[in-house]
This record gives C-alpha cells, structure tokens and sequence, in this order.
C-alpha cells in the first residue's frame, strides 16, 4: 500500500489554477525528487500534502489518513508528516534545543529532561550536537536548515517533505545539507523533495517527477528520467538547469 | 482664608500623584486585558468577529476620552446604574486604552511572519499553542516600545479624572490654586510631576526602540 496517495487534485488560487488534475502514489522508503520551473506548482504540491494548503478537488492520503476531508485531525497528521523549508522558518526567539524540543514537549508531552535528549541526538544526526544552546542568529544559513530538519526529525515522522532547502543557501553551504538529506534518507525515510538539485536527484531519488504548468509531464525512475527525458519540456527544463 | 503656597502643599501635590499612578495603574491593567482580548479577536479567521471589534476600536478612537468619562459618570446613574468617581474612571480609561492597546497589539502580532505560524502548524502546534510559544514571545520585543509610549499618553490624560471629581494629581492642583490664589506657581509644579513620571519612560521607551532596532 502506497504511503502516500494523491488521486486527482486541482487547486487554485482564485481564478488562477495551480494544480490540475495531479495523481501521485508513493511508496513507504521511496524518495522522490519534484523538479520543474517556478510556478509550475512543485511547491504548492507539497504544502497541499501536509494540508497547509486547501484543494479544491480530488483527494491526498497520508497513511491512508485523508488530508482534505474536513473530519480530519491535521494536528495529529502533521506529527507525522515534517516539513523543511526553504527559508528555515526556525523560531527567532528560541535556543536550537528549544526550537527542536517545542513540539515534541507541548505537542507530545514529553518531559524536559526526555525532550532535551531527544534534541541530542537529533543533532548529532545532523552533525550540530554542539549547537544545543546556540540561537538561530549564531548559526550560518547551512547550520539553521540543519537545525530545522533535526527540529522535523525529532517529530519521528513518517513521511518528510523538503520545500528547496537548499536554494536559500550560499553555494558552499549546501553540499553539508545535501549529506544530511543523504543520511536521512539512507535510514529509509519517504522523502519528497522539491528541488533544483539534479544531481541529488539522480544519486538518492528512487523517482523523479517534471512538473510543468500545475501538471505531472512526466514521472519515472530517477536516473533514466533525468538521462533520457522524453518530452521535449523536460529536455528544454535539464538543458536550462544543467547548463 | 487664602494661604501661601508652601513646602507643604507641594507635599501633598507629591502625595497626590500616587491616585494619579493608582489610576494609571488600574487603568493599563483593564486596557491590557481587554486590549489583548481585542487584539487576538482582530486576526482570528472568524470574520463577523474582526468586523465587530474593528468597529469598537474605530467608535473608541474616534470620540473624546472626556466624553466616555461623562457618559459613564453623568448618563449611567440617569438609567439607575450608580458610579463613584473612581469606578467611572476605571471603566472609561479600559475602554479607551483597550481600543489602542487592542490596535498596537494587533500591528505587533501580524508583523511576525507568515511562515512562522506555519512552521508552528508544521509541527503540530494549535493554533493557541502557536500563538502562545510562537508569535506572541516574538511580538512582544515589537510591541514594548509603543506600549511604553502609550503608557506616558494614560498618565497624562489620566487628568482628565479630575472633571469628575476625583482627586488625583491636576484635581489636587486645582484645589491648591483656589486655596493659595496662586495657580501660576501650583500649576509649574503640578507639571513638573507629571514630567518626572513620563520622562522617565519615554527614555526609556526609546532606549528599546534603539536595543530592539540593533537586535534586528
């Protein structure tokens, strides 16, 4: 059974359509890589699947948990489902270890003493273990995505969602966090990652899905999609991105 | 009998101003309570709501303090609702202070980024528990300067009590001035109270301005 299904969504903003008839499944330990030009509605995709964005038709599930049914608790789903973003978003006014044990402390009631553990050994995960007590301010923009996929992973979530986490990055910092996202998803995470990084892609994605104009062009194994793509938009897409 | 005004009369012009203090005092708690209240009722989904708060805060913004005063403590006792002086002043300060309070606290919460809240909701924070451990700590650091600044404006116009009767620091005054004859000398002095109150804070007030730019 899929992890995650999408069957046919549309939305739009106002008038303007974003997504348009996308179906998706993926399955539990795959990562798969959205890749397309700005506004072709990668993004927004992946924020429908967390339900940070309403649909307007279809349906997504997580773990067969529907996200757009109204019934549904997306408290409870968001849990499960972490979320990297592009600009960090870590919280400002809270130490690293406070950003990371927040959720895990008020959402899950877990007792300080545990949390700051768990926050530990997140850290380690992402390399920053030294960073506990430092403030978002202190660390360069490679640290802060770090310490925002440790804050997501100590969530222990099941599927994790990467907005281009890299893009907001100096160049030289974001081989530290393609590692990271290297390691994770070497531990078996389902991963999606909306990203302009083809060579990840096609080292770590088990699929790599085009978008183009709020639909799926086309979809299929990483390496040969990205070597041998087949409609002329994706070529046009690689020859622009790889060159 | 007309007295000269002396050491001691400035003494109980001092003494006086602690009911001008008291009144501030009671006066930012109400508008604080009601103004954080009306704040939180000002961004939440529920539209009907924001429109029934934002037309109290443009009704209280837009008449006279004084004229909630006399309302209170003239029109009340008209439909058989009976207020001290002290009471009036209370009630009528809050409702003033809580619409402007209410607008600062409002400007404070929604300059904290979109994406903080979603970060918040990522994670599976309430809405509430997004607000308490999320926006309103980054808020506050925005919001103390002008809550400051709207402070040093209560204590001022908390003279205005003294219409009704209330014997804070301006009432005290002007009672001191009838009873020497000698307003100009009581009336300096009565100011520089109320300079030795507010100054401080408005120092202040920008000594955070300038701590909260520098942290920025």
């Amino acid at each position: 059974m899929s992890l995650v299904e999408i069957q046919g969504i549309n939305k739009s903003y106002g008038t303007v359509p974003v997504l348009k008839d996308v179906s998706l499944d993926i399955a539990k330990g795959e990562v798969v890589a959205v890749i397309g030009r700005s506004g072709s509605g990668k993004s927004t995709l992946l924020r429908c699947i967390n339900g940070l964005e309403p649909i307007q038709a279809g349906s997504i599930s997580v773990d067969g948990v529907r996200v757009n049914d109204p019934g549904t608790n997306l408290r409870k789903l968001r849990q499960e489902v972490g979320i990297v973003f592009q600009s960090f978003n870590l919280f400002p006014h809270l130490s690293v270890s406070e950003n990371i044990t927040l959720a895990p402390r008020v959402v899950k009631k877990q007792p300080p003493e545990e949390a700051r553990e768990l926050a530990r050994e997140v850290l380690r995960r992402v390399g920053l273990e030294e960073k506990l007590d430092a403030f978002p301010s202190q660390l360069s923009g490679g640290q802060q995505q770090r310490v925002a996929i440790a804050r997501s992973l100590a969530m222990r979530p099941k599927l994790m969602l990467f907005d281009e986490v890299t893009s907001a990055l100096d160049p030289e910092l974001t081989g530290e966090v393609l590692k990271v996202l290297e390691s994770v998803a070497q531990e078996g995470m389902t991963m999606i990652l909306v990203t302009h990084e083809m060579g990840f892609a096609r080292r770590f994605g088990s699929r790599v899905v085009f978008m183009h104009e709020g639909r799926i062009h086309e979809e299929g194994q990483a390496a040969a999609v990205l070597a041998e793509p087949k409609t002329p938009e994706l070529q046009t897409f690689l020859s622009a991105v790889l060159h | 009998m007309i007295r000269t005004f002396s050491y001691i009369d400035v003494m109980y012009l001092v003494a006086a101003a602690r009911w001008t203090l008291a009144l501030t005092a009671t006066a930012f708690a109400g508008s604080a309570l009601l103004g954080l209240i009306l704040a939180i009722a000002r961004i939440s989904p529920i539209a009907p709501l924001r429109w029934l708060v934002a037309t109290y805060i443009w009704i209280v913004q837009g008449t006279p303090l004084l004229v909630w005063l006399f309302l209170i403590f003239f029109g009340l006792p008209l439909i058989g609702i009976s207020v001290n002086p002290w009471l009036a002043a209370a009630v009528a300060f809050s409702i003033y202070g809580s619409a402007f309070l209410g607008e600062i606290w409002r400007g404070a919460l929604v300059s904290i980024a979109k994406t903080q809240w979603e970060a918040g909701a990522s994670l599976g924070l309430s809405t509430a528990q997004q607000l308490r451990y999320v926006i309103v700590p980054q808020s506050i650091r925005i919001a103390i300067p002008p809550t400051v600044g709207f402070l040093v404006q209560l204590i001022k116009n908390t003279s205005l009590a003294a219409t009704i009767g209330l014997v804070e620091l301006t009432r005290e005054g002007q009672l001191t001035a009838a009873g020497t004859y000698q307003p100009f000398a009581v009336f300096i002095t009565v100011a520089c109270i109320y300079f030795a109150l507010c100054f401080p804070l408005t120092q202040w007030s920008r000594s955070l301005e300038r701590k909260l730019d520098v942290a920025r």
